[in-house]
């Protein structure tokens, strides 16, 4: 390995960078999947809830706007991981980097 | 139990609709009528294919390198390449397939978008910037990066090749089926013409051309699909509430339309079909080759994001627009035939809506940009096949990387001419074939063969080269088999009676396989290239995770 990378794992920044980053990609995989899940359950164990309208003589049901709702929610939990990943992690990344490469 | 097992078939159902619409759509399965000539919609298309070739010319004359070639010199930003993913995402068949599924079904299209949206989110938290950090041109740099190169780049590259051959012939058929209803050409003109089209875009403009042919068909089809959509509130005066209000009261299944249907299948087909569309897109070289077109794992991110914005937006505009045309279509008597049946059959949908709501130029545009579509999926489609030939094969495999950067894209020039000709003429063969299962297929060994070894090379230290290549062909093998001996092939091509596998979606078994495979083949491996390739491993883990080493953007 090259004197670089061994300085790297030798930094215990970097183990907390690996770990604070898994932690978090981790919980927010498993709040998407909990999400999909759910609508897909709702969908069956209820189908009344799926095709109930949100108001008294809405055509809008539960189950569109909740679709909609879950690709718009898609979106922004990309957005979340993208700004701690592009703000806090890679700011960790490069000390560690320029430290390393000194 | 049985809300279990109703759970299951509603996941199921949920996702079986969702390949369907993929698999329908892409290929344009089924019988198809030639519609009358669309003077219109043919110069509009001609002008798309004016600029873009335009634009490859502009390209051309900025590619020099291999990394202008392969990566467009790593220099696109991130909201570009989140449009260009976002292009390669949204194909004719999620346009047509999914609001002719709402016109018909109603909510079971909203599981489709549903499921296929959050997807994203998953690709951007596990592999995204980890692709960047360790991959350089193609998905093999990563799954060779410290295993053994000769074999492990060939079995990447073979596995590339094959979904690349699988897809395009399915997206020629699909274009040949799609020209006689937008146009109203022949099946062979839009077989030749697409082949030509993505020979002439790679070959000469590289990654940067099928980048911004990427780009604008996605600009195109977001905002033709913005303005349908407005010009059908307009017809409701911009309540969207009445717009649904007379898509239920329209339809003739009304109330019904709100639930999902109820096509049931077992669990274990849910499961797998989950899986293969969950990691078949990880899969596909062309997906994963867009992540090296931008400069750093911060762009990369990015592209995810944005890319995932304009795929939930593109899936409500879908929604949207097949509820449209429930009353706007499906109540006017110009587009249903005697038997009240939608002219053109549940794929034009959207098409005749453009009609209705923008008379026949908007028509026109709206025929024209799902065509071309088609020619920004094929171009990426080729130019990852190429790659997989000049860099992994050539390049690494054959001149074992002593190989210059002009003998290298000059191979990359003659294996996209050889793929052109060879889609062309495959397209033509299949013209009358069942090729259905092609789209599974592609999805399948995509998920089965690079996935497994992907994914196992940046997160699984143990894992050796023997283990990679023996799991690797093993899952090969078995999606092959599974394909042949199931339903898709055996029943439907071959007209056996009973399929010998059962299962339509066979991604869990072969996955399953893999990934055994791989672990099995890896940990009674004691040989000194097993050594070797597990040593390699924390460096490799240091530069995925920082970025350190990584390749870096070209300048210009």
């Amino acid at each position: 390995m090259q004197p670089a990378y061994e300085k790297i794992a030798r930094d215990p920044r970097f183990a907390e960078l690996v770990s604070k980053r898994n932690r978090f990609a981790l919980a927010l995989s498993f709040i998407v999947l909990g999400v999909f899940s759910t609508f897909v359950f709702v969908a069956v164990a209820g189908h009344g809830v799926f095709a109930a309208p949100l108001a008294e003589g809405s055509p809008w049901t539960w189950g569109i706007i909740g679709g909609w709702i879950i690709q718009i929610f898609a979106f922004l939990i990309t957005g979340v991981y993208t700004a701690r990943a592009n703000g806090e992690f890679d700011s960790l990344i490069k000390s560690i980097v320029a430290e390393a490469t000194k | 139990m049985k809300r279990v097992s109703s759970f299951a078939a509603a996941l199921s159902a949920a996702l079986f609709s969702a390949s369907a619409a993929f698999a329908a759509g892409d290929a344009i399965t089924g019988v198809v009528e030639k519609q009358p000539v669309n003077v219109t919609a043919i110069i509009m298309f001609l002008a798309f294919v004016a600029g873009t070739l335009g634009l490859t010319y502009w390209a051309a004359r900025q590619t020099r390198s291999t990394s202008d070639f392969y990566t467009a010199g790593g220099g696109i930003t991130g909201f570009q390449n989140g449009l260009a993913i976002a292009g390669d995402y949204m194909s004719a068949a999620a346009f047509l397939g999914l609001s002719g599924m709402v016109f018909g079904k109603g909510v079971d299209g909203i599981f489709y978008t549903v499921g296929w949206t959050v997807g994203w989110p998953l690709i951007l938290f596990m592999i995204a910037e980890r692709l960047r950090n360790l991959g350089r041109f193609t998905f093999s740099d990563i799954t060779s990066y410290r295993l053994d190169q000769t074999s492990i780049r060939s079995l990447s590259a073979f596995g590339a090749l094959t979904v690349v051959i699988f897809y395009l012939i399915a997206q020629m058929v699909g274009a040949g089926k799609l020209i006689q209803l937008l146009f109203g050409l022949e099946y062979s003109y839009a077989v030749v013409l697409v082949g030509v089209l993505m020979v002439l875009y790679v070959t000469f403009g590289g990654m940067l051309a099928t980048t911004w042919v990427q780009i604008t068909k996605a600009v195109l089809l977001l905002g033709g699909c913005t303005i349908l959509v407005l010009l059908s509130l307009w017809h409701f005066n911009f309540d969207p509430s009445a717009l649904l209000s007379s898509a239920i009261a329209n339809n003739p299944s009304h109330e019904k339309i709100l639930l999902p249907s109820s096509s049931i299948a077992d669990p274990l087909s849910a499961i797998s079909l989950g899986l293969a569309l969950m990691c078949g897109p990880a899969g596909l070289p062309h997906i994963l080759m867009r992540f090296f077109t931008v400069p750093d794992a911060k762009a990369a991110r990015k592209s995810v994001f944005y890319a995932t914005g304009f795929i939930a937006y593109f899936f409500i505009l879908a929604v949207m627009i097949g509820f449209a045309a429930i009353t706007i279509v499906g109540t006017n008597p110009a587009f249903l035939d005697s038997a009240g049946k939608i002219l053109g059959g549940g794929n034009m949908a959207a098409i005749h809506l453009s009609k209705a709501v923008g008379g026949n130029v908007f028509l026109g545009f709206i025929s024209a940009v799902a065509f071309a579509t088609i020619l920004a999926v094929v171009s990426g489609l080729a130019l990852a096949g190429a790659s997989a030939v000049s860099h992994d094969l050539y390049a690494v495999v054959i001149k074992k990387g002593k190989a210059t950067g002009a003998q290298e894209m000059r191979v990359s020039r003659i294996a996209t001419l050889f793929l052109g000709v060879m889609a062309i003429v495959l397209g033509l063969v299949f013209e009358n074939q069942n090729i259905a299962f092609m789209v599974g297929l592609a999805f399948g060994l995509a998920a089965s063969v690079n996935f497994p070894v992907l994914f196992m090379s940046i997160f699984w230290k143990n894992m050796t080269s023997r283990g990679a290549l023996i799991g690797g062909f093993l899952g090969l093998i078995s999606a092959v088999a599974f394909v042949v001996l199931g339903p898709a092939v055996w029943v439907n091509v071959m007209h056996f009676e009973k399929p010998i596998f059962p299962y339509e979606q066979y991604a869990l078994f072969s996955m399953t396989i893999a990934f055994t495979g791989i672990w099995f083949f890896s940990i009674t491996d004691k040989s000194a290239r097993a050594a070797l390739d597990k040593a390699g491993f924390q460096e490799q883990f240091i530069r995925s995770e920082t970025g350190l080493g990584a390749a870096a953007a070209s300048s210009h």
